[in-house]
């Protein structure tokens, strides 16, 4: 007999597979890269917890997830973009992120859905993102109130990100959240919703048997990338007049 | 998602305490689940026995992670049984697998354990 939970998690995969890239979306740092949970993360391990509460007549757990999910990119902050799949969140399915980070240094990576029922849905990274980890997005009603809800689990990739999270990092990510909690709220009407967070230092311990995994670093990879554009565009150019035949 | 609706009952064998989890494992199943551990006490190996677990979805697992972190800093070990097809592949697909020993049977778990 099936669990109850069967259809809500994604299929096991080995590696991510990207079947389709949406015009204007770098595929870089996702095709073929393992996921990662915090056990396999270099940093310290947080967990991140941001709500926001809404009238519960205004709208339900489950239909905030159900919108949450079908506008999930409208929901992004400035400053990067989600390339949802075009089948929408469901388990299994890949999406692409390409952000900017300080300094205008652009970062490519993505993120695959685990997990995804009526009133949440679980978003894993793969080797390369800044973190090990997932975020989960749920809804639950308290007190005739809609919480909405983003948890992220994580731990810093490598020794480069953990740099970056403790200088700065940490906090952009709460904005970021926030950000996005205060998107969600004003769609349904709560223009100046407060945003709750809590922030839980889960382990200390930082899992230096881990450093290798700068080796995926989309940071550095996608820097690469990036000052590789003027040789891609030469190599391109002499290729389309090279005769042909 | 937030309401407790697992149990889970903690059987000492030696060295290693067997922790039986029936159920919907949720991340409202913290409080217990955690009462559950320090109840297993100062054991060598804590092993969960998923044999009667009817759900779990992606705050569970989070709680099995969370636990992990626990039970590493306690030098203790962390062996599991009872997994079915479908929640193997979920411990393969979040490479929990890798961190937490996976037996067929609770006799192999607690062997594994030192406890038999």
């Amino acid at each position: 007999m099936d669990a109850r939970d069967a259809t809500n998690w994604a299929k096991r995969v080995s590696t991510l597979n990207v079947s389709e890239v949406p015009a204007g979306a770098v595929n870089l740092n996702v095709e073929g890269r393992r996921l990662t949970s915090p056990i396999q993360g270099f940093g310290k391990m947080w967990q991140k917890t941001y709500q926001v509460r809404l009238p519960a007549e205004r709208v339900s757990p489950a239909e905030l997830i159900a919108t949450w999910k079908q506008r999930f990119p409208d929901f992004w902050p400035e400053g990067g973009t989600f390339y949802g799949p075009l089948t929408g969140i469901a388990p299994g399915e890949v999406a692409l992120l390409n952000m900017t980070m300080p300094g205008r240094m652009k970062l490519s990576t993505g993120v695959m859905v685990l997990y995804a029922d009526e009133e949440s849905f679980t978003l894993m990274t793969p080797q390369g993102h800044m973190f090990a980890g997932w975020i989960t997005f749920s809804a639950t009603e308290r007190d005739s109130e809609t919480v909405a809800q983003a948890q992220v689990l994580m731990r810093a990739s490598d020794p480069i990100f953990e740099v970056g999270l403790t200088l700065g990092g940490h906090k952009q990510e709460d904005r970021f959240w926030n950000q996005t909690l205060t998107n969600v709220a004003a769609h349904f009407g709560e223009r100046a919703a407060e945003v709750d967070t809590q922030v839980v230092c889960v382990d200390k311990r930082r899992q230096w048997s881990k450093w290798r995994n700068v080796w995926h670093s989309s940071a550095i990879r996608s820097t690469l990338y990036t000052l590789g554009a003027p040789v891609r565009a030469v190599r391109g150019r002499f290729g389309e007049q090279q005769p042909v035949g | 998602m937030s309401e407790a609706t697992a149990t889970f009952e903690v059987r000492r064998h030696g060295p290693a305490s067997v922790v039986d989890i029936r159920g919907d494992v949720t991340a409202g199943s913290e409080e217990v689940l955690m009462g559950a551990y320090d109840a297993a006490g100062d054991a060598r190996a804590i092993v969960p026995n998923f044999t009667e677990l009817s759900y779990m979805n992606s705050g569970g697992i989070g709680l099995l992670v969370t636990l992990l972190v626990r039970v590493n800093r306690r030098s203790q070990s962390m062996l599991a049984f009872g997994l079915s097809d479908h929640y193997a592949q979920i411990f393969e697909l979040t490479r929990l697998d890798e961190a937490i020993g996976i037996h067929d049977s609770e006799h192999e778990a607690l062997a594994a354990a030192g406890a038999v």
